[in-house]
């Protein structure tokens, strides 16, 4: 079922167009992540659904009702930012309870109800320090409990784990998706981090120059990028450039590799032919596979849990990434010659 | 998404509708414009008005400055302010230059003491350092062989103003030398740049605005001084001095808003100056800089202690002949010390009253003042839209910063005494002295809030309007507490500010409602100088205390209140 539905969503700031013409539909219960650049306008899309920065055009409806000229107040929405915004003067349990108290609920109610959200967040001891008191992922986790605290239909997260270190970043993602896929809360999270986006997301929009490029699930986001510019941000991409010898062939200098057959371009056109590095294949090449090459390893690059190897094949110069038992198993060294072979299914042509 | 996209493009442009909150903030925003119009705006346009009316109220153009450009005795008199200011300018952003640098980049034995000596000046009338000169250097000085017999005049106006001045120099150069980065002087030490380079290349350009800031801030405080003209101006006239005889003297109120209006002219012009140039200065302090905190020289700490103690000393001499003078018998015959001097009711009718009106006008002032400019300023910061209204709420916070309190106090008296006016009936009311004081400091207080409030996350209205909570709610609970010690500053620059303040109330006062600082010009002007000076001492007494005492809770009393800020 539709949750939000979003059309023909326009926000200009003076001369600036943040947000041109966005519609996007968000399912209940769904987590979606727009992801973009920053300046993609992914955070103004965002203040828009909470009103917080009205569009200047378009409509908004959720759960059916129009919200468009709503302001935030009037809306159905819990939210948490960047900088957390914890009231530092108010201990963890006033913050909790902040949208609470103020609903006239009973005094014990409240209490029982900040105590399950502080259990909720994993932090059931914290009520009576200060926000000062506790770490960014702690105040994090408090900030998330603040907001789930009325129990509203849309949770908003601005960027929420970017300012927090690595490792801390790394175990909220995980408790974010967990707390959300038990309470079924429908959640958009705005992140430039497209790890982040992958990982939590069931959803990602990326955006770009205030236009969504696609919507869809982070294996499809990953394994068919609808765009160059999807291609190039969400993980790392080849870019080969040549032109369409034949609906399913494309001709990169002296080499033509097969491809899944495209309809939307025209035979020599010019296009970018794209590979990410993890699908050069190497191991087990029959001898007849297709878009086999042989390279030359220009430079190899220790990673760590893998190597990144430079490879140059006449014209065509690509990065893989081998995993460092294939490095010893197969002897790859920086300077020796390769066999390797780019799957056509595994191949994304786009116009140049 | 294919759907959505192909669906025609809709340029129904949206209008939010503003909730019911954002109605009562708009509503407020009016409320403070309609305030500050009334305190503000409109007294300096019924001055500006009264500029091209004659005696009577009719209309004559521009006979009046026809007739003031064309007398010169009063086109003296600005040569005349422009000079002392000039000169005062010169000696004390120098002066205070090097206080501030010795304060910042030294290392001082007793720095907060030094930092303390250097502010006594602000809780003093501007007519104690005239007093002080005249029992030094008057007609009956000790050291009156010292100047050549002649302190009354330029000579003793720009020294009584160095004194005057001083402190407010010194804060403003010392927050700019403060804002350094250590990273700066030690590339520039690595690149082995000689001392003296160092001080061109890095030391002056960050510390440049806060120079032109000090300058532009002296230059106006002197232009507009009213206080030490007229205890040690003699015949040397000054615009701020015909003012008041024009008005009080010779009831020319026309000819009293056209010197108003020349008196304006400079004063605004130093503060668009410094307006023009603050707005170039760039954060020089980034969040990754590292403060700079002097080491121990010995040459260097010794030389800036010297010249701390010499200052200082300097202030204290001041102070201190002001408060042995009020003490003294008979100057300088008998010297014998009696309490006599403070018994005001045996040199102005009011007695201690006038001490005890300034006391309550200081009171009142800072409570009502304090709440004005602090909610003035958060609807300002907070209110969604209404961009123009903002702005002109903003406007008016600005004015009064360039405009000098007797310009203000006689636009008072066009504005308020006008029979016409629905306000009349605050003239000559204690009110009136509060709305005055209020008004005429209220920037500095203004633009303490605005950068409070700024520096509170922003997200806090976006978390509470989600949550459903009020904005009141949230400004009551989370938006004041945080910014309680800025309040009470605010709080404080208005008392301390109105116990002192001549300028603009000098017009309003009526008989019972004399406030110290003018009962002290009053006495002084009937030439019982020791009383006048017993009377000042009493207003730094208290003003002092009320500072003292704010520190004191500051310390204690917010070390409980404001847990929340230990980690």
């Amino acid at each position: 079922m539709t949750f939000l539905e979003v059309r023909n969503l326009t926000k200009r700031f003076g001369d600036f167009t943040a947000l041109r013409d966005v519609s996007l539909d968000v399912a209940e219960n769904e987590f979606v992540c727009f992801l973009g650049p920053s300046g993609c306008g992914k955070t103004t899309l965002l203040r828009a659904i909470a009103g917080l920065e009205p569009q200047t055009s378009g409509t908004i409806r959720q759960k059916g009702r129009d919200v468009s000229s709503l302001p935030p107040a009037r809306r159905d929405f819990g939210i948490v930012f960047q900088s957390y915004a914890l009231f530092p003067n108010l201990s963890v349990a006033d913050n909790v309870g902040y949208g609470l108290a103020s609903r006239r609920h009973k005094r014990a109610a409240v209490a029982a109800r900040v105590a399950e959200l502080l259990a909720l967040v994993g932090m059931p001891d914290a009520g009576p320090k200060y926000p000062a008191q506790l770490s960014g992922g702690q105040q994090q986790r408090v900030a998330l409990a603040r907001a789930l605290a009325t129990s509203p239909g849309l949770l908003l997260l601005d960027e929420p784990l970017s300012a927090l270190d690595a490792r801390v970043r790394l175990r909220l993602r995980h408790e974010i998706k967990a707390l959300q896929r038990r309470l079924g809360v429908t959640t958009i999270m705005v992140t430039h981090d497209q790890e982040e986006a992958l990982t939590m997301a069931d959803r990602i929009v990326v955006m770009n120059h205030g236009v969504i490029e696609q919507v869809g699930t982070p294996q499809e986001i990953y394994r068919a990028p609808a765009t160059a510019f999807v291609a190039d941000f969400v993980g790392s991409m080849n870019f080969l450039t040549g032109t369409l010898e034949a609906a399913d062939r494309v001709r990169l200098g002296a080499v033509t590799l097969a491809c899944p057959p495209q309809d939307g371009l025209a035979v020599g056109a010019a296009v970018r032919a794209c590979v990410r590095p993890e699908d050069v294949r190497v191991r087990d090449l029959p001898a007849d596979a297709p878009n086999r090459l042989t390279v030359e390893v220009t430079d190899l690059d220790f990673v760590g849990a893998f190597c990144r190897a430079t490879l140059r094949a006449g014209d065509i110069g690509l990065v893989a990434d081998f995993s460092s038992n294939l490095v010893r198993d197969l002897g790859v060294v920086a300077g020796g010659r390769l066999d390797v072979a780019l799957p056509p299914d595994r191949l994304r042509i786009f116009a140049a | 998404m294919s759907l959505a996209a192909a669906a025609p493009a809709r340029t129904r442009a949206t209008t939010v509708r503003p909730s019911r909150e954002d109605v009562a903030m708009r509503l407020g925003v009016v409320a403070v414009a309609a305030v500050l119009l009334a305190i503000v705006g409109l007294p300096l346009w019924a001055l500006l008005a009264k500029g091209f009316e004659d005696r009577d109220g009719h209309f004559v153009g521009l006979a009046n400055y026809m007739a003031y450009f064309s007398t010169p005795a009063l086109l003296n008199s600005a040569l005349n302010s422009f000079e002392v200011a000039a000169v005062s300018t010169l000696v004390v952003v120098p002066l205070a230059f090097v206080y501030a640098y010795a304060l910042t980049r030294a290392v001082l034995p007793a720095r907060r003491l030094f930092q303390g000596i250097s502010l006594i000046p602000i809780f003093a009338p501007s007519l104690l350092p005239g007093i002080a000169l005249i029992y030094l250097f008057g007609t009956q000085g000790f050291f009156k062989a010292l100047v050549g017999g002649q302190i009354y005049g330029m000579k003793g106006i720009v020294i009584a103003q160095i004194f005057y001045c001083f402190p407010h120099a010194v804060l403003i150069l010392t927050t700019a030398l403060r804002t350094a980065d250590a990273r700066l002087y030690e590339a520039a030490d690595a690149l082995g740049a000689s001392k003296l380079r160092v001080f061109l290349t890095v030391t002056l350009p960050g510390a440049k605005y806060g120079v032109v800031s000090a300058a532009m801030v002296v230059f106006t405080l002197v232009i507009t001084d009213f206080g030490v003209a007229k205890v040690i101006g003699g015949n040397f006239n000054v615009l701020a001095t015909d003012v008041y005889k024009q008005v009080i003297g010779q009831q020319n109120f026309s000819m009293g808003a056209v010197v108003g209006m020349v008196l304006l002219f400079p004063a605004a012009l130093a503060f668009t100056v410094d307006r023009l140039v603050q707005r170039r200065q760039v954060a020089l302090l980034t969040a990754r800089a590292v403060p700079l905190v002097p080491k121990p020289k010995f040459a260097r700490d010794a030389f800036f202690t010297v010249f701390c103690v010499a200052v200082s000393i300097g202030i204290l001499a001041i102070l201190g002949v002001a408060a042995w003078g009020s003490l003294i018998k008979y100057w300088p015959y008998n010297l014998s010390l009696t309490w006599a001097n403070y018994r005001f009711e045996t040199f102005d009718a009011n007695g201690w009253d006038s001490y005890f009106n300034s006391v309550r006008m200081a009171l009142g002032a800072a409570v009502f003042g304090t709440i004005l400019t602090f909610v003035g300023a958060w609807l300002i910061e907070k209110t969604r839209g209404f961009g123009a209204m903002r702005g002109l709420v903003q406007l008016l916070a600005f004015l009064p910063m360039a405009v000098p309190g007797l310009v203000l106090g006689l636009g008072y008296i066009f504005f308020f005494n006008a029979p016409a006016n629905p306000l009349n009936f605050l003239y000559a009311t204690m009110a009136i002295l509060m709305i005055n004081t209020v008004g005429h400091f209220y920037t500095v207080g203004h633009l303490t809030a605005t950068t409070a409030l700024k520096q509170i996350d922003p997200e806090f209205e976006a978390v509470s309007t989600s949550l459903k909570v009020p904005m009141w709610r949230t400004f009551l609970r989370v938006t004041v507490p945080i910014c309680l010690p800025v309040i009470l500053d605010i709080a404080i620059y208005l008392f301390v500010n109105a116990m002192t303040t001549v300028s603009s109330v000098i017009f309003l006062y009526a008989p019972d409602t004399k406030l110290a600082s003018v009962a002290a010009l009053n006495i002084e002007e009937a030439g019982t100088t020791a009383a006048a000076a017993a009377l000042c001492i009493v207003i730094v007494i208290t003003s002092a205390a009320v500072k003292a005492l704010h520190l004191v809770a500051d310390r204690f009393l917010f070390d409980r209140l404001q847990r929340w800020r230990q980690r």
